[in-house]
């Protein structure tokens, strides 16, 4: 047995680090910032940048997609963030289907950041991850890249037997021909590479899938199983430090002053730098990294940052909510139509910030040298962020190298429009080139509390509602108020996505509803506050579900409808819509009485049914509440319309998941400042659902042949909404402030 | 000098190691065993969770200091026994892990339960694992995945 043998930790600071420290708390003084610092480092930084991923000699790569390799395996390289949604399972499956390889022989490879080669077909130009597009963007594009691969394969084997290429089958992943010959794909494969690539290719009739539709296992549940997934936290370099950073109380609030004295004896850090964020500690080891953070003594500049509180930010959206806004959707005059209506409601809700809280917190390693930035990251945005570095480190974009690797959660979280804390941890890894130290590789790792209260919040939101109903109990009027942030506004999206002054993402959901009804106004106060917003997973859909189907929900009980009924009659526009609602009341026993809970507990069944990314979800909700008001969800009964389901088992799963975050959200989810300070910071104070609060979930499948649109997001704004009809129904109490309290 | 035992190897501490230092980042700095996951430092999430002595305990708060001589440590890494490798596997067949990030630990609490309670109850399943939080919610595939390596433990 070789005993592991554990080396006490470096020496402290060497004389570098020392003279590193002094130039930092002199810049800090004089009042440089790191802009400055970067000049230099400009300067230092010529050369080309390094040509990377060359594919080896016997290597069949006929595009950027996939590549067969003499060892008969079939790489798919995939252009998409793993973050659990499936897709390094979603995009091979493509290719396997019409390349008609074997499972077992496909590996994957995330791809490098080239936008040329790896764009998000519906982002233009700009390659990531986001909006549940990952599959709508590449259902054709990778099974053509398969197709063609295939065809190339065929016809090398066809050119081999000297027998025509219509004449050779191909069966998991084995060639063959009726004379008895056959080879496989690793056989053919130098071969295969020599044929020209078809122009076009004749993709499968779905009825021939074998693979679409049908169960395939993840390719990464082995190693998420057995602890061998690599995750940015994880990642090991030669001579590789680890920084923990000092970051200011308040968004926006400056560094006065720092002191390192305490921070210099203990074992393990080698370098204290001032970075645009505020200061860094870099280390050995992760602990010596985060007892130098602790022990610095640092001040921040009181004139700056932002101080708002959320209370008193919620009561001046409130404010806001009773005064006009800009338009979204205008459709007649709703205004005059609620005045003349026989039945008037209206009802404002609450929803407040919210943390992604990813269970990997936010990190990202960077090795800079003059010629070249190597970044590994849960990468989600590959073109902002090389963008993003490029302009703060001074090289070329093509000089910037993005490893993509699993990201622990992100929720939209490491899509982020301003590049955040990639870019933090480039500064650091800039911080080190400047003190003559460049090509040590730093990963950046934040806490959880420094995750928790670094800002990039799912926004704020008030929502003022009025709606009218005539005699027969048919809406006649609908107007919709929507005050918060824009996460759009002073980012690259602004110009594309912020519209005669609505930010998209803000209305979302509520200037598509999609019920028949004559007369609708959508409008929107967008605020600026100085507090980081950011996509949350279903984003715009997180709050305008909840608003738009409690509050029709509450129209159908004031016009003595049954709540299905009620939306189904106001869908006959919405075949999509129809089919998820009808499902979902089918196979919940919608109409059917519930089944009597313990003495004084009361139950309720509410059901909720909204579109976002193009994917329908309607779900149903049974809730038992007892006698203290406290309530559980007992099932959830979900049915989802996304076209084709590629993997029926992980739109399952994403539906399942995407209850249980949601229901985190809709029981606990709440971010408040006082005086600009974040007041939660860790899992006791911003609490996830736990398995013994998880319900049983039912999910069902819309039978189609539609093209597949995401499942990442659309499962969880509905829950919300779903329970909170649930929970009227059972009580008769309207819950329209978020998180969920009864009594 | 603590020694103990981290997957069945010894692991001896040179003096200089801060005692203060918690288990899980010697693990995953020192020994570079990274399958056991830093997600909240304050025993909240479970990502943490090891086994010592078989007990499952958060590595995140156990500092070196704390640690016995000769306990026996063991990590997602070493996980070796008949239960462990029935949840691993009822893991993979269920597909359970989303990103994956807290599976260790979940793994970790499951076998842990398994080692002791032969065919749990869902209120065994939910009393041993509501401590190990998953932010994708996979709870509905952990309880069926529990269930399923109980039966085949059988």
């Amino acid at each position: 047995m070789n005993p592991m043998r554990m080396r006490p930790p470096a020496t402290p600071q060497d004389t570098m680090s020392r003279r590193v420290f002094l130039k930092s708390t002199a810049a800090a003084g004089a009042g440089l910032t790191l802009g400055l610092y970067f000049g230099d480092a400009v300067a230092q930084m010529s050369g080309p940048g390094k040509t990377v991923g060359t594919a080896a000699i016997g290597m069949f790569e006929p595009n950027a997609f996939l590549r067969v390799g003499r060892d008969n395996t079939v790489t798919v390289v995939v252009k998409h963030l793993e973050m659990g949604q499936g897709v390094y399972t979603g995009l091979p499956t493509l290719i396997a289907e019409e390349l008609d390889a074997a499972w077992s022989q496909v590996r994957v490879e995330g791809a490098p950041a080239d936008a040329s080669r790896y764009n998000n077909l519906l982002w233009g130009p700009a390659q990531g991850t986001g909006g549940s597009t990952a599959m709508a963007n590449s259902y054709e594009q990778y099974r053509q890249a398969g197709a063609a691969a295939r065809a190339m394969l065929v016809a090398a084997a066809a050119g081999q037997w000297k027998v025509g290429a219509d004449s050779v089958q191909v069966k998991n992943g084995v060639v063959f021909h009726a004379s008895g010959k056959k080879a496989t794909y690793g056989e053919l494969a130098e071969a295969a590479g020599r044929q020209p690539v078809p122009a076009n290719v004749k993709l499968k009739d779905a009825k021939d899938f074998v693979y679409i539709g049908k169960h395939v296992p993840r390719t990464d549940s082995k190693a998420k199983s057995n602890g061998t997934a690599r995750f940015t936290q994880d990642l090991k370099l030669p001579d590789m430090l680890t920084a923990v950073v000092a970051h200011a109380p308040r968004f926006g609030q400056k560094l006065a002053r720092f002191d390192s004295a305490g921070v210099t004896g203990i074992p393990g850090v080698r370098y204290v730098v001032e970075i645009p964020n505020g200061v860094a500690v870099i280390a050995t080891t992760f602990w010596a990294a985060k007892k130098g953070r602790d022990a610095l003594k640092v001040e921040w500049d009181e004139t700056t940052g932002f101080r708002g509180s959320s209370d008193a930010m919620m009561a001046e959206y409130v404010k806001l909510a009773a005064t006009p806004g800009a338009s979204a959707r205008k459709d007649g005059d709703a205004g005059n139509a609620i005045g003349g209506a026989a039945k008037k409601l209206e009802a404002s809700f609450e929803f407040p910030y919210l943390a992604h809280a990813a269970m990997e917190p936010m990190n990202c390693v960077v090795k800079l040298t003059p010629e070249l930035c190597e970044v590994w990251n849960g990468e989600q945005f590959q073109t902002g962020d090389q963008f993003a570095i490029a302009k703060y480190s001074g090289l070329k974009p093509e000089q910037i190298k993005l490893n993509m690797l699993y990201a622990g959660g992100s929720f939209g979280r490491r899509a982020s429009a301003t590049s955040d804390y990639v870019l933090e941890a480039v500064s650091i890894a800039v911080a080190l080139v400047k003190a003559g130290k460049p090509g040590i590789p730093v990963k950046m790792v934040w806490t959880r509390e420094d995750d928790m209260k670094g800002g990039y919040y799912r926004p704020m939101y008030v929502h003022a509602l009025r709606a009218g109903i005539d005699a027969s109990g048919n809406i006649v009027g609908w107007h919709h108020r929507i005050v918060g942030q824009s996460i759009l506004a002073g980012t690259a999206f602004e110009s594309m996505m912020v519209k005669d002054g609505i930010d998209l993402t803000s209305v979302e959901g509520a200037s598509t509803l999609p019920y028949s009804i004559p007369h609708v106004a959508v409008e929107l106060h967008s605020t600026k506050v100085g507090v980081p917003v950011l996509w949350w997973r279903s984003v715009g859909s997180t709050h305008t579900a909840y608003s738009t189907e409690t509050f029709i929900d509450e129209l159908a009980v004031a016009a003595g409808k049954d709540p299905v009924d009620f939306r189904r009659g106001m869908l006959a526009k919405h075949p999509r819509h129809l089919a998820a609602l009808e499902l979902a009341a089918d196979k919940a026993g919608w109409g059917k009485p519930l089944p009597a809970g313990k003495a004084g507990e009361k139950r309720g069944r509410g059901v909720a049914v909204h579109e976002s990314f193009g994917t329908v979800v309607a779900q149903v909700a049974e809730v038992t509440v007892d006698k203290d008001s406290k309530f559980r969800v007992d099932r959830v009964v979900c049915a989802v319309h996304c076209g084709v389901a590629v993997n029926p088992d992980v739109v399952r799963a994403q539906m399942e998941g995407g209850i249980g975050f949601g229901l985190t959200a809709a029981l606990y989810g709440k971010i408040t400042l006082k005086d600009g300070i974040v007041e939660q910071s860790n899992f006791h104070d911003y609490p996830l659902l736990r398995i013994n609060e998880m319900p049983a979930i039912d999910v069902h499948i819309v039978p189609s042949t539609d093209k597949p649109s995401g499942v990442g997001e659309p499962g969880v704004p509905v829950i919300a909404p779903a329970l909170a009809n649930a929970l009227a129904a059972a009580t008769g109490k309207r819950l329209r402030t978020l998180p969920l309290v009864l009594g | 000098m603590p020694t103990f035992f981290v997957n069945k190897e010894r692991v001896d501490i040179a003096a200089g190691v801060p005692g203060d230092t918690p288990l899980l980042w010697i693990l995953r700095d020192n020994l570079n065993l990274t399958g056991t996951k830093y997600g909240c430092g304050m025993a909240l999430c479970g990502a943490c969770t090891v086994h010592i002595d078989g007990q499952p305990t958060r590595s995140c708060v156990t500092p070196l200091s704390a640690l016995k001589p000769g306990v026996e440590i063991t990590t997602i890494e070493g996980l070796a026994t008949r239960e462990g490798r029935a949840v691993q596997t009822a893991w993979e067949k269920l597909d359970v892990p989303q990103c994956g990030y807290c599976q260790s630990g979940q793994v970790m609490a499951a076998t842990a339960l398994l080692a002791r309670t032969k065919r749990p109850t869902d209120a065994d399943i939910d009393e041993a694992m509501t401590g190990i939080a998953c932010r994708c919610a996979t709870y509905v595939r952990i309880r069926a995945a529990i269930k399923e390596a109980a039966r085949s433990l059988a």
